[in-house]
C-alpha cells in the first residue's frame, strides 16, 4: 500500500498547513544529522578529559610509586580490537589501573576495563569509574567494544574471586569464570593476548575476611588488609610493591568462525584453561626471578 | 481503495499528532479515532468514537467499519497520570479487546502498529549499555508500568504468533523530547532545579517527539512487522543534557530516594515515578539499528532533540504559551463532517 509520490493527488491545503510531520525521505545516502553535543562523554561512559586527569594523577604513583616495567609491550597490536586478560589481585586493585595506564601512555590508544557492575550501582565511584574508562563487563558490552569498535579490553576473568583472595593464597590463579572471555573473543574474532602481573597482591595484602560486614553494606567482600594498620587513610594507599608486568603470545581462533550463535563448550573450556595455565607458568617464572617484593 | 485506519487513544499527545498526519495523506480513506475523552488538536475529516477505557465495543467498530489497519497509540507510559488499576484497565484490558477484535472471524485487520516504550527493558545495573530487541530485561520489573507494558507484550506477541498473516510491528520508543510533549521526563527539565541522584550520571538516550509520528508513519506505510527500538542516535551523560537546558542540577540523596520524593510529591511539587529515578541513576540505551535497516530515517540525534526542546523552551520563555485552546465541540463537528449545506472538495470525504 505504499503509494508513490507521482501517484499522489495535490495535497489538500488546509489540512496540510496543519500537520507538522511528514514521512522522511528515504535516502540511500543520509546526510550526516546535526549533533550538538557540548561534553565529551562517548556511548561508553568514557570522557578523553577525565581520562587525561586520571592519568596525570596516575602517572606519579605509576613511575615512582608502582616503578612499573613492561616486558612484551610490542605483542598488543596498535591498531584492530584484542581482548586483554590478566590476573587480578589486591583488595583494592591496583592491576587494573596500571596496565590500563601503561597500554594508554605507551600505545597511545584507549583500553576499555571490563568490570563487575558493582561498581556502575556505587555512587560517585561508579561515575568516575566510567569516566576513567570502566564499562560493565556484558557479553553484548564486550562484543560491541571489541568486533562493531575495534577497541582494547582488559578483562580479568577470575573476578572477585581474584582479588578477595587472602595473601597465603598470592598467585594462585582462581577458576577463569566460566570461559565467557574466550567465548566472547571467538564471536567478536579478535585475539586474546594474556598478561601476567607480578605486583599487585603484595600491594594491598588481604590477612582475613568479615563476610558479615561485607553482606551488611552489600559488598561482594570485605577484607581486612596489613594497609588498615596505617589508619583508615592508609588502609586506602597501597604498598608500594614493585609491578612487572609480562604480556604473553596473543592466542588467536583463526579456525573459528566469528559472530556464531554458539561455540563448542569443551573448545572454550579448553582455551581459558590453557590461557589460565599460561599465566600460572609466567607468574611461576617471574616470580623465580624476583629477589625482592620491593625492588623486583 | 485506500486504507481505512483506526486510532486508539485519538486525545493522546500522539494520537492526535498521528491523525493530523493521515489526514494529509490521500491515499487514506477513513480514519476513526477512538478514546475516552473528546480530540485535543483539530481534525478535518477523523470520526471521533467516544469508548470506555479497555474498548469494549472495539469489535462491532472493526466489524462495522471494516478497518485494516489499527495504530494502539493508547498505551500509557506516564504513572504518574492515573493509579495502577486504571492502568490495567487501558493497557492489558484494552489491549486484549483489541486483539480480540482484530483477530476475530471475517476480521479485515491486516496491519497493526502497537507503541510500546523501552521501559520494558528497565534500568539496572547489570544491563548492557545498547539494548537490542531480542535483548530480555536483566532483572524482574519493579515499577507497575513495567508490568503492566511487559503484559501488553505478550499480548502483542501472542497475536503476532496466531495471525501470521497480519503485519504486526511493535515499536519501542525511548524518552521523548520535544517541544510540545508533555511527559514526567520532560518536566524534570523544566523544572527551575533538575532532579538529579548524588553521585550518578547516567546516560541517556532521547528521542524527538516529530522523530515519533514520523516513525509509527513509517511502520505504518512500509508494513515492517516485528519489534522495534526507536530511539535518537548517541547517548549523552544526565549532566550535559541539564547544562545543554541551562539548568542547575538538584542533587537527592542515592539512598533512600523514595523516602525523599515522597513529601515532595505530597506537595504536588514534583512528581517522578520510580521508574525514571532508576533511569536516573543507570540510565539506558538502546539500539536503534534495527529500525534503520528498515529504512527508517531520524531527523534528530538524542543531543539534537535536546538542542530543539531548549530552542522551543526560549521561544515559550518570550512569546508565553499562545497555542490557541482547542475545544471539540460535537455538533460543530458533526455539521463540518455531515452537513449537506457544506461544499467538499476533498476527494476522499
Amino acid at each position: 500500500m505504499a503509494h508513490e509520490e507521482q501517484e499522489r493527488g495535490p495535497l489538500p491545503t488546509q489540512t496540510a498547513a496543519l500537520v507538522p510531520v511528514h514521512l522522511p525521505p528515504v535516502a540511500d545516502e543520509p546526510e550526516p544529522l546535526d549533533d550538538p553535543r557540548t561534553g565529551d562523554v562517548d556511548e561508553w561512559g568514557r570522557s578523553e578529559q577525565v581520562r587525561a586527569f586520571v592519568c596525570k594523577a596516575y602517572d606519579p604513583v605509576y613511575r615512582h610509586w608502582f616503578r612499573a616495567e613492561w616486558d612484551g609491550l610490542e605483542k598488543i597490536p596498535t591498531e584492530g580490537g584484542a581482548l586483554l586478560v590478566s590476573n587480578h589481585a589486591g583488595a583494592i586493585p591496583s592491576d587494573a589501573p596500571t596496565i590500563m595506564h601503561g597500554i594508554e601512555t605507551k600505545l597511545g590508544r584507549p583500553v576499555y576495563g571490563l568490570a563487575d557492575h558493582f561498581f556502575k550501582n556505587t555512587p560517585v565511584v561508579g561515575t568516575l569509574w566510567a569516566r576513567a574508562g570502566g564499562v560493565v563487563a556484558h557479553p553484548d558490552n564486550a562484543y560491541r567494544l571489541l568486533r562493531e569498535q575495534q577497541q582494547l579490553a582488559l578483562v580479568f576473568p577470575e573476578g572477585t574471586k581474584g582479588t578477595s583472595k587472602t595473601y597465603n593464597e598470592r598467585y594462585r590463579l582462581r577458576r577463569f569464570g566460566r570461559g565467557g572471555f574466550v567465548e566472547i573473543a571467538m564471536r567478536a574474532g579478535v585475539p586474546i593476548i594474556p598478561i601476567a602481573v607480578v605486583g599487585a597482591e603484595e600491594s594491598m595484602p588481604i590477612l582475613f575476611k568479615v563476610p558479615s560486614v561485607a553482606k551488611v553494606f552489600g559488598l561482594p567482600y570485605f577484607p581486612v588488609t596489613a594497609n588498615m594498620a596505617f589508619g583508615p587513610l592508609g588502609a586506602l594507599i597501597p604498598f608500594p610493591a614493585k609491578f612487572k608486568l609480562r604480556v604473553l603470545d596473543p592466542i588467536t581462533f583463526d579456525d573459528i568462525e566469528p559472530d556464531q550463535p554458539r561455540y563448542s563448550r569443551s573448545r572454550i573450556m579448553d582455551e581459558s584453561e590453557a590461557i589460565r595455565q599460561q599465566i600460572q607458568e609466567a607468574l611461576f617464572d617471574m616470580l623465580r626471578q624476583r629477589r625482592s617484593v620491593w625492588m623486583g | 481503495m485506500g486504507r481505512r485506519v483506526l486510532i486508539t487513544g485519538l486525545s493522546t499527545f500522539w494520537g492526535g499528532r498521528l491523525a493530523q498526519a493521515l489526514e494529509a495523506d490521500p491515499g487514506v480513506d477513513v480514519i476513526i479515532g477512538l478514546d475516552t475523552r473528546e480530540p485535543t488538536v483539530k481534525l478535518e475529516r477523523t470520526e471521533y468514537v467516544r469508548s470506555d477505557e479497555n474498548y469494549s465495543i472495539l469489535s462491532r467498530i472493526v466489524r462495522a467499519t471494516g478497518v485494516d489497519t489499527i495504530a494502539h497509540t493508547f498505551l500509557v507510559v506516564d504513572s504518574t497520570q492515573m493509579s495502577s488499576r486504571a492502568m490495567h484497565e487501558i493497557n492489558v484490558i484494552g489491549t486484549m479487546n483489541l486483539f480480540a477484535a482484530a483477530s476475530a472471524a471475517g476480521s479485515t485487520v491486516r496491519n497493526v502498529v502497537v507503541k510500546s516504550a523501552a521501559l520494558v527493558y528497565g534500568s539496572s545495573p547489570q544491563d548492557p549499555y545498547w539494548f537490542r530487541e531480542t535483548d530480555k530485561r536483566s532483572g524482574q520489573p519493579r515499577t507497575r508500568v513495567e508490568r503492566s507494558l511487559l503484559e501488553v507484550e505478550s499480548y502483542v506477541r501472542d497475536f503476532a504468533r496466531d495471525n501470521p498473516k497480519v503485519c504486526l510491528s511493535t515499536l519501542r520508543f525511548c524518552n521523548v523530547i520535544g517541544p510540545d510533549i508533555s511527559t514526567p521526563f520532560v518536566s524534570a527539565l523544566e523544572m527551575p532545579f533538575v532532579p538529579k541522584v548524588a553521585g550518578y550520571d547516567p546516560r541517556f538516550q532521547l528521542v524527538h517527539e516529530d522523530d515519533v509520528v514520523s516513525a509509527i508513519l513509517f511502520a505504518l506505510d512500509k508494513q515492517v512487522p516485528g519489534v522495534f527500538n526507536i530511539a535518537g542516535d548517541g547517548v549523552l551523560p544526565w549532566s550535559e543534557i541539564t547544562a545543554i537546558v541551562g539548568k542547575r542540577g538538584i542533587p537527592m540523596p542515592p539512598f533512600g530516594i523514595d523516602l525523599a520524593t515522597a513529601p515532595l510529591r505530597r506537595l504536588g511539587l514534583v512528581d517522578l515515578p520510580p521508574e525514571l529515578i532508576d533511569l536516573l541513576k543507570f540510565g539506558r540505551g538502546i539500539d536503534n539499528s534495527l529500525f534503520k535497516e528498515a529504512g527508517f530515517r531520524y531527523q534528530y540525534t538524542s543531543a539534537g532533540a535536546v538542542a530543539a526542546f531548549v530552542a522551543a523552551l526560549r521561544l515559550r520563555k518570550t512569546m508565553g504559551n499562545h497555542d490557541p485552546a482547542y475545544r471539540y465541540e460535537e455538533d460543530v463537528e458533526q455539521f463540518f463532517r455531515h452537513s449537506p449545506a457544506v461544499m467538499r472538495d476533498h476527494p476522499h470525504t
